[in-house]
């Protein structure tokens, strides 16, 4: 079985996010940039089926400018076998991304999708729906467990008021959420074997997909202020706040 | 022309992300039509009905929706997407992952998780785990998004819409349903739509303390119990319960953030409640920084304080 995992360039997760005064966006200028934490996931659960002996080669796949190449090599350094970056300069959106990654399961025909449930940055949690939609296959959102039986692949999912366990055939596209599992850190040795997997270069204008956005950006801002608060010393102190005050109770 | 909303139930009652995103809907001015999916759902439908500001709702009633399954939730809305210029759902777990569906066989972006309604193309919604709001104009003819329920309150009950089935019948591969299980319940207030949130962090240290703490304040304040993801992944709380970027997003009249130190996805979920009550007993903790009211103290014997004061 061939795995396919679509991986992010995001801003990484623990840098504060400066909005610029202009409201033109957010400011990614030389700041740490990392592979979005849901895609990690999905690598860390291709590499655990290729383990168990379910899969045969995982391919991760990320689209976006020249150094989304790091974070191929960091799936890579994880354990993928081989990489595919469709260069793409300005932002894409969701459905372009899912319509880049259809051209590309028709050309390689995977067995699986795993993906990451959103991106931390546009937080849109589109692109595995999307994709799933246009390829005419099941899909999984919001993964916590993921069990290949044969052909087909059993998955626990994380929904509102608690779990549902659903059964595709594959082929199948899945979305992982937090709780699939922990991914693992690359070890040096595995960082420098990386360097030598295959990684393709392929121009997303070659693949026939509109990359114009759909959705103008008016404006970023930053989201309104609250006013300052301030400590109490005391429960009791606390509660008449809350009171008299506020009035929430 | 008219605005269609995807409804969310639980088979028998409407939910209350219903409500609440014909409430957004009511923004863009135009009619508005709820859709049903799912089988056996005449208890919703009449629910529904009587939503203030619906027009007409509509059911599809077929075995292949009875379980929500996205593909053939979201082919159910295509087979009469073409009389409606927006369509709309909750940003639940269900609408979530139907509606990115519809959006990529109608071939437009979705706006995702709106947090307000500026014009019929033109929403704000949040970016980067709400460190930054963005306002996107819609450009193509239809406009498919989904709403941060939170961000409004519901509609009343004072409605009488028409009921009207619709055919369908599935084409599309689709999963099978193997099955369910609730979580453990959380006082029996629903987290989302809660007036008052009591939220625990990991300093509650157990699953034992996690409710032995903070079950009893909950229910003198007939609140729901929500988490950080360190105590669900601690095993503290069920993951349902976990509010942030990645979990529940709420905004109550009252946020009681109790051991939970305020890490950027946290206050995603959690920054817009009108007032927030911080105890913890870091004095450097990032959540002091959102907090209304901040009290620096043991939780171990603040809460139980807390709890007999009130």
């Amino acid at each position: 079985m061939k795995i396919f995992v679509p991986v992010k360039r995001v801003l990484d997760a623990n840098v504060a996010v400066r909005v610029r005064p202009d409201g033109s966006g957010v400011d990614l200028a030389n700041l740490k940039m990392s592979m979005n934490p849901f895609d990690e996931i999905a690598v860390e659960e291709a590499i655990r089926l290729k383990e168990a002996g379910k899969a045969e080669t995982i391919t991760a796949v990320s689209i976006g400018p020249t150094q989304a190449v790091d974070t191929l090599r960091s799936a890579l350094a994880m354990g993928a076998d081989a990489a595919i970056l469709v260069r793409a300069d300005g932002p894409v959106e969701p459905l372009a991304v899912a319509r880049i990654l259809k051209a590309l399961v028709e050309r390689d025909q995977p067995d699986l999708i795993i993906m990451g449930k959103q991106a931390i940055d546009g937080d849109s949690g589109q692109v595995a729906q999307m994709l799933s939609a246009l390829v005419g296959w099941p899909q999984a959102t919001y993964a916590s467990k993921v069990e290949i039986e044969g052909t087909a692949v059993r998955v626990t999912r994380e929904v509102d008021g608690g779990l549902e366990t659903i059964e595709m055939d594959l082929p199948a596209v899945i979305s992982t959420d937090l709780r699939l599992n922990t991914p693992r850190y690359a070890s040096l040795p595995n960082v420098m074997k990386a360097k030598k997997k295959p990684l393709e270069e392929i121009d997303a204008a070659s693949l026939g997909v509109a990359l114009e956005p759909t959705l103008k950006i008016a404006s970023t801002l930053p989201p309104p202020a609250r006013k300052s608060g301030s400590k109490v010393e005391t429960v009791a102190q606390l509660v008449d706040k809350l009171k008299n005050e506020a009035r929430v109770i | 022309m008219t605005t269609l909303i995807l409804a969310e139930h639980d088979n028998t009652a409407l939910l209350g992300a219903t409500a609440r995103t014909v409430a957004a809907a009511k923004n863009i001015g135009a009619p508005i039509h709820v859709l049903i999916t799912g089988h056996g759902v005449s208890a919703a439908a009449n629910a529904a009905a009587k939503l203030d500001g619906v027009e007409k709702v509509l059911v599809a009633d077929h075995e292949s929706l009875a379980h929500g399954a996205a593909e053939p939730v979201s082919e159910a809305i295509l087979a009469i997407a073409a009389a409606y210029e927006h369509i709309a759902a909750p940003a639940t777990t269900f609408g979530k992952s139907a509606m990115p569906r519809v959006a990529a066989l109608l071939g437009v972006m979705q706006v995702s998780d709106v947090t307000k309604i500026l014009s019929p193309s033109s929403f704000e919604r949040p970016v980067y785990a709400g460190a930054a709001i963005e306002t996107v104009e819609a450009t193509a003819d239809k406009v498919v998004f989904t709403v941060r329920t939170s961000a409004f309150d519901g509609v009343a009950e004072t409605g009488s819409a028409s009921i009207e089935p619709v055919g369908f019948s599935p084409t599309a591969r689709t999963s099978r349903f193997v099955s369910r299980e609730s979580a453990a319940g959380g006082g029996g207030v629903d987290l989302s739509s809660a007036k008052v949130v009591v939220s625990g962090g990991r300093a509650l240290g157990s699953a034992e303390q996690f409710t032995e703490i903070l079950t009893p304040l909950a229910e003198k304040l007939g609140a729901a119990l929500g988490a950080s993801r360190a105590a669900v992944d601690a095993g503290y709380a069920p993951n349902d319960w976990q509010i942030g970027q990645t979990g529940k997003v709420v905004a109550p009249d009252l946020y009681i953030a109790i051991g939970i130190s305020g890490a950027i996805q946290h206050l995603a979920g959690m920054k817009n409640s009108k007032v927030i009550v911080a105890i913890d007993k870091d004095p450097e903790a990032p959540i002091f920084s959102v907090a209304d009211y901040g009290l620096v103290a043991d939780i171990f014997e603040a809460v139980p304080e807390l709890t007999k004061a009130l």
